[in-house]
């Protein structure tokens, strides 16, 4: 279908029209705010100790949550695309709920196990672990809402290599885990970087859920997302626009990311 | 291919199984655990959610369900969740179709851009908005603490799904059929309602299910600029987090029952667009 010249301009001012106003626009007014008064006090907002905590705070959860879902990423994305078991395609449903589940609703069911009258509540409290309005609470909500990412950018392209050399390793002898290490690993390792990439992204970006089991405490329970609203709340606008451009940072760094892995990963070189 | 494969490699040994690599057996273990994992991180947690529900009795949950400002707020999160759904078929559509059939500079660019609002954190996303769009716009359109603010935002999150599920078919979509049914005299309109529409129609309403899902749960990027008004504004997930806030969490689970609920239905239905693009492929 050939759309004549007309046309062809007209969507194509249509959709770059539509692109501009929802999102370049904004985002690129987030930075000119950020800036409008000067680099210094811009610096001076986010090296605040509360402001330095809440970065360091939200590495630290990002570097637990991430490995360990990239790990469970690998091994659920081999058990999918090469197991044969009862109860694979209920897993395989189960798995995409982090993404359909409000993230509101994550953080309440997180407060419904280990609050103070949450399930697990007085076993905590005995054993003097707090979870919820702490660490260890983020910490689970955040590995909740990035659990999907890696075992769904994984799956597809370990369907799309088939199991060839894999069965030539096996027949030739090698063990299990050489066989991984030596064939699967390098064949998939462009998927499992896209997925960890997506998930360092919603990792540090994660604010409903976490705002729900963190308690806020400037200091110790507060990560990049809720120091915005915070600053925000409290009439603090510049502060919370210098927060809000780092973030902003990072989400460009991993579209910049993302932008290189793609292609590698669509080649599926091995 | 495999039989290939098999029939020129050496006769496997005796030890070797037969038709599974090694690794496979211990596969299993690490299939249990994984699946612990999912168990522990997911379900566990969110079967609490359905079961503290009914700690009050049915009666309880229902009044939890049906209270005016409860009613009021699911009524207005999934019709304008359903507007955002259907822009996003027409836009998310139109854009897909610009990145893939058009030619201009700069495309790269602006298709690596259409993933940002999955990189950007909501939060720095409704402040943005809020930014443009609120009183200290400076286009002059002040919008915010409106329904019209909650569907821009719900338009931000959620642009991506359409088009990364239109853009692949799209590309893939046979072209010669089209120039047949030009040579064939027929117009550009027929040829995308008869042509190249039937084919996308499976990945459009797989896209716009998963913006409709998102919508239903979004809250980061609408807490700041929807002024969370009861009645008028504010949407179920912000319900859910003022009902935990004022020590409601029987009532708040209730609620999330039912947002559970339409997640769950959404899910099973992109699971059927799936099946039904799977068909339409043949």
């Amino acid at each position: 279908m050939t759309v004549d010249r007309r046309w062809q301009i007209s969507l194509r001012i249509v959709a770059l029209g539509y692109l501009a106003l929802l999102l370049l626009v904004p985002v690129g007014l987030i930075f000119f705010r950020t800036f409008e008064h000067g680099v210094a006090s811009v610096w001076e907002s986010i090296t605040t100790p509360a402001a330095i905590h809440a970065f360091w705070l939200t590495i630290e959860v990002t570097a637990i949550a991430v490995p360990l879902n990239t790990l469970f990423g690998i091994v659920m994305a081999i058990a999918l695309a090469r197991g044969n078991w009862r109860g694979k395609g209920l897993v395989n449903a189960l798995i995409d709920l982090p993404f359909a589940v409000s993230p509101i609703v994550i953080g309440l069911s997180l407060i419904l196990v280990y609050g103070v009258n949450g399930w697990f509540g007085g076993a905590l409290s005995d054993a003097g672990i707090q979870v919820i309005f702490s660490v260890p609470g983020i910490v689970l909500a955040t590995i909740f809402v990035s659990l999907p990412f890696v075992v769904r950018e994984v799956t597809p392209v370990l369907k799309e290599i088939g199991d060839e050399q894999e069965q030539a390793a096996a027949t030739l002898g090698a063990g299990g885990w050489t066989t991984f290490r030596r064939i699967t690993l390098p064949a998939i390792r462009w998927g499992v970087a896209y997925g960890v990439v997506l998930s360092v992204a919603r990792c540090i970006g994660e604010f409903g859920a976490v705002s729900v089991v963190s308690g806020k405490i400037s200091g110790q329970t507060e990560t990049l997302t809720l120091l915005v609203e915070k600053r925000f709340a409290n009439f603090d606008l510049a502060g919370a626009y210098a927060a809000s451009a780092l973030l902003a940072l990072i989400a460009l760094g991993t579209l910049l990311a993302m932008t290189m892995i793609k292609p590698r990963r669509e080649e599926g070189d091995a | 291919m495999s039989a290939t494969a098999v029939t020129s490699a050496p006769p496997p040994s005796a030890a070797a199984p037969s038709s599974r690599p090694a690794w496979r057996s211990s596969g299993a273990l690490g299939l249990g655990i994984a699946t612990l994992w999912l168990s522990i991180i997911v379900l566990l947690p969110l079967s609490a959610v359905v079961v503290r529900s009914l700690d009050g009795g049915l009666g309880a949950f229902w009044d939890a369900v049906t209270s005016r400002q409860a009613l009021a707020a699911l009524r207005f999160t999934v019709l304008v969740s359903l507007a955002t759904a259907a822009i996003n078929v027409v836009g998310g559509t139109l854009i897909a179709w610009v990145l893939v059939r058009d030619r201009f500079p700069g495309k790269k660019i602006v298709n690596a851009l259409i993933d940002l609002p999955f990189a950007l954190p909501t939060i720095v996303a409704g402040l943005t908005l809020l930014t443009l769009y609120g009183p200290r716009s400076p286009f002059g359109i002040d919008i915010a603490f409106t329904q019209w603010a909650v569907l821009l935002a719900l338009l931000f999150v959620t642009l991506p799904f359409v088009i990364r599920s239109v853009q692949p078919v799209l590309i893939e979509l046979d072209r010669e059929m089209e120039e047949a049914a030009l040579s064939l005299g027929a117009r550009n309109a027929t040829i995308f309602r008869r042509i190249v529409l039937p084919n996308l129609v499976p990945a459009i309403l797989s896209g716009a299910a998963l913006a409709f899902a998102r919508a239903v749960g979004e809250f980061g990027s609408i807490v700041l600029i929807s002024g969370n008004i009861p009645f008028d504004t504010q949407v179920s997930s912000v319900y859910v987090f003022k009902l935990i806030e004022s020590d409601a969490p029987v009532s708040a689970a209730a609620v999330s029952t039912v947002l559970l609920l339409v997640s769950l239905a959404v899910l099973l239905g992109i699971r059927g667009f799936g099946r039904w693009g799977a068909r339409h492929d043949r």
